[in-house]
């Protein structure tokens, strides 16, 4: 009893109302929600938590990282502890030029921002562009991850349809005849193009083409969101859409998150630079720049050998575990349900019948300790509540079947159950197993039900 | 000054609530100048507790685990005095199957209702008895997991084929549910206080959404997404009968230390019961708190009369 007496509570409920009165009214959308408070739960260790998007980092050589750790000591000290411009050391974007030239794509040093992470492009693009009400284009499902962002600047988000070749550009195109013909025309369009986080899906060729030629007639920026292009487990890597268009108006978000660590919150974005100026003031204002430490590490990181080794060990952990996952849905998940086959990246996103609400579902789940995402979350429309998200890089092997067995258990009892209550008696067989081995996967089916008037929550 | 373990968290699915309100509670604790340790429930209770050598556990839990009983026997077997209801109040009142049967014996309004196991379903054909409920009680229809706290797996059905599905989702908190006739009406809860005369009604608040349909899960424990009316404005006569109600079902429920009643108050000034809490959310945004600031304690009061009474009610003296 030695700590210093606390203040008299302030946290009555009058004065509550009084900081209740303080608040933006962007905080009406920035909410916290049952899906968040079932998830918290997720993080307890009998968990087996397939709801993440974590890289597995275990793998990474604990000697490379002293090594680098003990170089930033010995050359640079000074310049790790300080400051640094807002957009970043020019020898990171060195670094940022490299990974980009990887996947066919040149920038310029002096249009790209460093950014704290990926998340923080989807922030500052958002903040630049968005007035509350714009229109923001996403796919349907979207990034769980941008839901709360795009929220927080009360954007009008208008989600396409997607299927097996991701966005659906025919429907994007007639989504923006309506909008013009309502007198609305959206600020930008958010796409995951390569295995999409969360549908797993990945954009075909004839469709990059066509949205950036429509990005183009129609003077639309794109945001391309790329944290996994270089994760490919299988087929011929495709161009980004910023390499199609030549950065005219695509801009383009990359990470280290997913090929290095996201625990060093590096990412960067490339833009048109009226659009960058922004960015950047906007990123000033935020944080000053990017952790110069970071910077540092990435910079001794790719100096001491090849950085595409350590992807390309990823890709071979992520590839195993990715082919145990589709294994143990199909022995385990009953044959209503339906999946995607990613060809990289780290998710897998599955459908159920639309009489299955995956939130209530997840709370079933959590008491067989297994959880994963469920689809509301990639939705502020209210759909998605038949679907889930499934992460295959954060667990291993044996976890993943066990996981994915739980799962598929809850899901037969509540198809049964439901055949019961309705009289189509449970048809649940897991013999006769769709054959999920097709070309490109299987088609992304999304629920089409009605919006409730409610929104999705965060993620 | 005396040890308290302040119990939280846990594995139920209102962890993140129970941990605020138990955030909430051992700050209070401390400016009263006991000594607090904050546990979050797992496998090592039982050991954390005797470690910990607390002269009484402050359970800030909701649902399972927590609030239906199954704490509240340990500490018994412990002899560690505890706050809120006992054992056989907290099975009562978390059991909304149980608490309805009660008053409806009782002769305490709550709505009609009908409720089930999964096993009924499977094993009775029950699923054939749907049309006939669903005439009985018209639509739309609340399905509802018996025992779960918050608004978690409530389901709205506004039409027959709407009902399998609510119940799919129900069945996923819990092996029985029921189906309730909707009350369309204000959303009313007052809370119970112990008291050196007995129980007594706070004054009764009067739960507004902003924007919702539904009072639903995330409106109930947010700042800025329901209004808060306390006391409620009610006609004459109806705030004296809801706070008769609730004392009514405190007492009948066996509840002790103190309690929340939830009620509805439909379009003809008819008062209903739905559920007690023998827990009741003591976050920054919780009804009791804010029922017990309108009658004028303040919550490190509030925090300190429920230890009180959890010593009183150990030590054998009428609280």
């Amino acid at each position: 009893m030695s700590s210093p007496q606390k203040p008299p509570s302030r946290s009555t409920s009058r004065d509550l109302e009084r900081y209740a009165g303080l608040f933006a009214s962007r905080t009406r959308m920035m909410t916290s929600s049952a899906m968040r408070d079932l998830m918290a739960i997720t993080a307890r260790p009998e968990v087996i938590s397939l709801a993440g998007g974590l890289p597995d980092t275990s793998t990474f050589p604990p000697e490379t990282f002293a090594a680098v750790t003990a170089k930033i000591a010995e050359e640079s000290c000074a310049k790790a502890l300080q400051y640094g411009p807002t957009d970043g050391l020019d020898e990171t974007k060195g670094c940022i030029a490299e990974v980009m030239a990887a996947e066919g794509m040149h920038a310029h040093h002096e249009d790209i921002v460093v950014t704290t992470g990926g998340q923080q492009v989807i922030d500052l693009v958002t903040k630049t562009l968005i007035d509350p009400g714009d229109v923001i284009i996403a796919e349907g499902p979207t990034y769980p991850g941008a839901v709360p962002v795009f929220n927080a600047y009360q954007a009008d988000v208008v989600q396409v349809d997607m299927d097996s070749d991701g966005m659906r550009v025919d429907l994007l195109e007639e989504t923006l005849d309506r909008l013009g013909r309502e007198g609305r025309r959206p600020k930008f369009i958010y796409t995951v193009p390569s295995f999409q986080n969360p549908a797993g899906v990945t954009m075909s060729l004839p469709r990059r083409r066509r949205l950036v030629e429509v990005a183009n007639q129609r003077e639309l920026l794109v945001l391309e969101d790329n944290p996994y292009g270089l994760l490919r487990y299988e087929g011929e890597p495709l161009p980004p859409l910023f390499s199609l268009d030549g950065g005219v108006f695509v801009m383009y978000l990359g990470t280290f998150s997913k090929i290095l660590s996201p625990g060093i919150r590096l990412g960067w974005v490339v833009a048109p630079p009226p659009v960058l100026e922004k960015i950047n003031l906007g990123k000033q204002e935020a944080d000053l720049c990017t952790s110069t430490l970071s910077q540092l590490m990435v910079q001794a990181y790719f100096k001491q050998g090849d950085w595409r080794d350590y992807v390309g060990s990823l890709s071979e952990i992520y590839r195993s575990r990715r082919d145990a996952m589709l294994a143990a849905l199909a022995d385990h998940f009953p044959r209503e349900a339906e999946w995607t086959r990613p060809a990289g990246g780290l998710f897998i996103w599955a459908t159920l019948p639309s009489y299955i609400d995956t939130t209530d579902l997840l709370a079933r789940a959590l008491r067989d300790n297994v959880a994963f995402v469920p689809g509301a979350a990639a939705f502020l429309d209210g759909r998605g509540h038949s679907s889930m998200r499934l992460n295959f890089s954060g667990c291993d092997e044996a976890r993943l079947r066990e996981g994915i067995r739980r799962i598929g258990e809850v899901i037969k009892e509540q198809v049964a159950l439901y055949g019961t209550l309705t009289g189509e008696l449970g048809t649940v067989k897991t013999e006769e197993v769709p054959d999920t081995e097709g070309e490109g996967g299987r088609l992304v089916e999304l629920p089409r039900r009605p919006a409730r008037g409610r929104r999705a929550g965060g993620a | 000054m005396s040890r308290i373990a302040v119990l939280k968290g846990g594995s139920s699915l209102e962890r993140q609530v129970s941990l605020r309100s138990g955030a909430r509670v051992e700050d209070a604790l401390e400016r009263l100048g006991h000594d607090v340790v904050g546990i979050d429930v797992g496998p090592d209770l039982i050991r954390r507790l005797r470690e910990e050598r607390a002269e009484a556990a402050f359970v800030s839990l909701h649902g399972r685990g927590g609030e239906d009983g199954t704490v509240q026997e340990l500490l018994e077997i412990l002899d560690v005095p505890y706050t809120g209801s006992g054992v056989l109040a907290c099975i009562r009142a978390t059991d909304k199957v149980l608490t309805k049967h009660l008053l409806l014996e009782a002769g305490i309004p709550t709505p009609e209702f009908f409720a089930f196991t999964q096993a009924a379903f499977r094993e009775l054909g029950a699923a054939e008895m749907l049309p006939a409920i669903a005439a009985r009680l018209d639509f739309p229809i609340v399905v509802k997991p018996s025992s779960q706290g918050s608004a978690l797996g409530i389901k709205f059905a506004r039409t027959p084929d709407d009902v399998p599905a609510a119940l799919v989702a129900a069945f996923s908190y819990d092996a029985r549910v029921l189906l309730e006739r909707h009350v369309e009406g204000r959303d009313l809860a007052v809370s119970v206080l112990d008291g050196a005369e007995g129980p007594v009604a706070l004054p009764v608040v009067e739960a507004v959404p902003h924007e919702e349909d539904f009072y639903d899960f995330e409106a109930r424990y947010e700042i800025g997404r329901t209004g808060f009316i306390c006391p409620a404005r009610l006609a004459p006569g109806t705030t004296e009968r809801a706070q008769a109600l609730a004392l009514a079902c405190h007492r009948l429920l066996g509840c002790s230390g103190f309690s929340r009643v939830d009620l509805m108050l439909d379009g003809s000034d008819e008062l209903y019961v739905l559920e007690a809490n023998p827990i009741p959310g003591l976050t920054d945004t919780s009804l009791l708190p804010q029922a017990a600031e309108a009658a004028g304690l303040g919550f490190d009061q509030l925090v300190a009369r429920i230890l009180e009474l959890a010593f009183e009610r150990a030590a054998g003296t009428p609280a």
